[in-house]
């Protein structure tokens, strides 16, 4: 039997994944992008586990609202990417310093 | 008395200075010069007229004219209180004005100053009228600043010589003093009468002399009236160079003659003696303040006539007689012999500027040379202003039957007469004062008039005798110089001319007690033989002919030997020195520290400079947290995110 607990659990798992990810990850933004992906389905993950526990549908319609704005967000992000790659011929993140105080 | 016509008194002169000072250029110099000059005749004629109507027992005018502001019931008017005082000196101030005016049609006549010289003094005409004409402290106040303005610009009036700029500054900072002690008695007067108006304030005297006043809280009062009337006489002493405000007004004479005459001789010095006489009600009620003016003045009187002896510049002769002459009335002032002192202003007025006015004759014959060791033998070269000058001179050291033997005399006596602290030291001062005054008087005479001629070749050269519009009013002078004592003594000391005007304590009263001997003025002239005054000034004579035309080896060999004695006179006894060494280094070390510590270090380094510092510094710091990497962004949002929800969890 699959319990709430074993779905919450699942979710931390991949929220902790894509964190570290954003931490570790000093190379490509292009995983940058998957990983606030990984972050964003997580907690979609946890709006579905709690939706079918409660037995209400509010929360898997805030999914399908999050879905299109994740979807919106990676084309706005990879549009980014690609102009950031043309001009500066680099997407790695150890480069994207100019904000540097 | 019509308000408009004692109106028209000071601002004729007024609208005449503004004509020849802002339009001088376009009318012209002798357009300049006339219309002041007619400006100045009409004041002299209408305050003749005022003075003879009051005379003939018109009652003195008391009136507002125009009522400036009112702010918490203290009126400030311009108003005029037209009583036998003031209408006195309004006849002495106009007529030497006038007289003076028509003197710079030659004196001033190659300056290329012209039509400002006249503007600045018809300008001065207006604010010593204004000072004598009012009715009320604010008015008074006024006056006495502005002819301290136009002094200021008559002294620097050739502003291109640093000796000029260097002396107007000076008059103008040591005026100061004493304008701020004049200052702090009139806001004694209105703390403790609530009025600015000369008859409410006058009224209260009495009531102001019970009251003690509390300095900064100490338990030891002053009484009230003492503070004030010594406040106020700081300012007198100031305006009428009382030692030890008087080091300005030699050096003024850096200005062109006429100016030394009207200013610093005849009228705006004089304006502290007359403004201690009007507020006479005051004084009479502190003894304090008096024995304070007395001591003052008798140390004037002789201090600075000694100074006379040894100068050998023509001009600062007559100025520092000036000075000594300013203690004895301030000396009368004193002892509660006002009429004594506005009597000697008086006379003193006509002979002083008449000696002036001669001395610049002197000047400008020996083409602007005023060392007097460079003149001699001028007796038959301008016989006019010899003469003049002789009058003026035995006028000055008292000759019987000369208007300063009357003013002098009686001042001499009512000194004698009194009893107030201090008297007897002021008796022998004015005494001594006799025979220095008659001896540098004489000493001038003989050594420009007399004698061998010393005139170098450069004088001999351009030497040539003065006009008649110079001579005239030298003549004009001298009249009066001889006369005006033998005509006035009678009525003006004993006549009871001032009635209200001057207000004298029954017991103070030491005029009255002359009075009781007076038999005329031929009898005073006669019953001088047989008093020491007479004798001294024929002493000076004699030792001045002595040293100056007799043994002039033996003046210098007394100057060599009495060396300390010398130099101490040569240096002015030591005050120059002192307010140039001691107090103005001491303010601008003062100034330094202040600019150094104060402003550069606290306001500008630690207030401004130190907050903007403060927010760099802290700029600085929190800069170095942005290292422009996303993933330390993340990092950071994600602890605290979790510190923040930790802390409600905690909390809950």
């Amino acid at each position: 039997m699959i319990t709430l607990g074993h779905m919450l659990t699942l979710s931390a798992i991949l929220f902790a994944l894509s964190v570290a990810g954003i931490f570790i990850n000093r190379r490509n933004v292009l995983l940058l992008l998957m990983c606030i992906e990984l972050l964003l389905l997580s907690a979609n993950f946890n709006f579905v586990a709690f939706a079918r526990y409660l037995g209400q549908l509010d929360g898997q319609v805030f999914v399908f609202f999050i879905l299109t704005v994740a979807a919106a967000e990676s084309a706005i992000g990879l549009a980014i990417l690609v102009v950031l790659f043309r001009e500066r011929r680099s997407i790695n993140v150890e480069d994207l310093n100019t904000l540097r105080g | 008395m019509n308000p408009q016509l004692l109106l028209a008194i000071p601002l004729l002169p007024l609208l005449a200075a503004l004509i020849a000072g802002l339009t001088g250029r376009v009318i012209g110099r002798a357009a300049a010069a006339g219309v002041t000059i007619a400006a100045v005749a009409a004041s002299c004629v209408l305050s003749l007229q005022v003075l003879n109507s009051l005379l003939h027992g018109t009652p003195a005018f008391n009136g507002t004219v125009y009522t400036w502001l009112v702010s918490d019931g203290v009126n400030m008017q311009v108003g005029f209180l037209i009583d036998r005082l003031s209408a006195l000196m309004m006849v002495v101030v106009t007529f030497v004005s006038l007289c003076v005016h028509v003197y710079t049609i030659g004196y001033m006549h190659d300056d290329a100053g012209y039509q400002r010289f006249f503007a600045y003094i018809s300008l001065f005409t207006f604010a010593m009228l204004m000072l004598v004409m009012s009715n009320n402290f604010v008015q008074l106040f006024f006056g006495w600043e502005a002819v301290g303005v136009v002094s200021y610009l008559l002294i620097g009036f050739w502003y291109t010589r640093p000796s000029a700029i260097f002396a107007n500054l000076k008059a103008f900072l040591v005026n100061r003093v004493g304008d701020f002690g004049f200052l702090l008695g009139i806001a004694g007067v209105l703390y403790y009468t609530g009025s600015l108006d000369y008859e409410v304030a006058f009224r209260q005297a009495p009531q102001i002399a019970t009251h003690t006043l509390h300095v900064a809280g100490t338990a030891a009062g002053w009484p009230a009236l003492t503070a004030i009337c010594i406040c106020l006489f700081v300012g007198a002493m100031g305006k009428s160079a009382q030692v030890p405000l008087h080091v300005w007004l030699p050096d003024s004479m850096e200005g062109p003659t006429p100016i030394s005459a009207l200013i610093h001789a005849a009228t705006m010095v004089t304006a502290g003696i007359f403004m201690v006489a009007r507020m006479s009600p005051l004084f009479e009620y502190s003894d304090t303040a008096l024995s304070f003016v007395m001591v003052i003045g008798a140390t004037t009187a002789l201090f600075m006539g000694f100074l006379g002896v040894i100068n050998n510049d023509i001009k600062r002769v007559v100025a520092y007689s000036t000075l000594s002459q300013l203690g004895y009335m301030t000396v009368a002032l004193g002892v509660s012999a006002y009429s004594v002192a506005i009597f000697h202003l008086m006379t003193h007025a006509f002979f002083k500027a008449l000696l002036f006015l001669s001395a610049g004759a002197v000047i400008v014959a020996m083409h602007h040379e005023q060392d007097m060791r460079k003149m001699g033998g001028l007796r038959r070269r301008m016989p006019v202003t010899y003469w003049t000058c002789l009058i003026g001179s035995l006028a000055l050291i008292g000759t019987p039957l000369f208007s300063g033997f009357y003013s002098k005399d009686a001042l001499i006596e009512a000194v004698h007469a009194s009893h107030r602290a201090g008297a007897v030291y002021a008796y022998w001062c004015v005494t001594a004062g006799v025979f220095v005054t008659a001896f540098y008087s004489f000493r001038l005479v003989f050594m420009t008039f007399h004698g061998p001629s010393r005139l170098d070749h450069h004088a001999e050269e351009h030497f040539h005798d003065v006009g008649w519009n110079m001579k005239g009013p030298l003549v004009a002078l001298a009249i009066p110089s001889l006369l005006i004592g033998y005509l006035t003594i009678e009525p003006v000391l004993f006549g009871g001319y001032f009635g209200d005007a001057i207000h004298v304590l029954e017991a103070h009263d030491v005029v009255a007690e002359l009075g009781r001997e007076f038999q005329g003025p031929l009898a005073f002239a006669a019953h001088s033989v047989f008093t020491l005054p007479l004798w001294l000034a024929v002493a000076g004579v004699l030792c001045a002919w002595h040293f100056v035309l007799r043994r002039p080896d033996q003046a210098a060999a007394i100057a060599k030997r009495a060396g300390w004695i010398y130099r101490l006179l040569e240096n002015k006894y030591y005050f120059d020195w002192f307010n140039e060494k001691v107090l103005a280094r001491a303010s601008r070390g003062l100034g330094t520290a202040l600019w150094r510590g104060g402003d550069q270090a606290v306001i500008d380094g630690a207030i401004v400079n130190g907050s903007a510092g403060a927010v760099g510094w802290l700029a600085a710091r929190a800069r170095l947290i942005q290292s422009g990497f996303l993933y330390s962004y993340a990092f950071w949002m994600i602890v605290s995110l979790v510190l923040v929800l930790g802390w409600f969890l905690v909390r809950a």
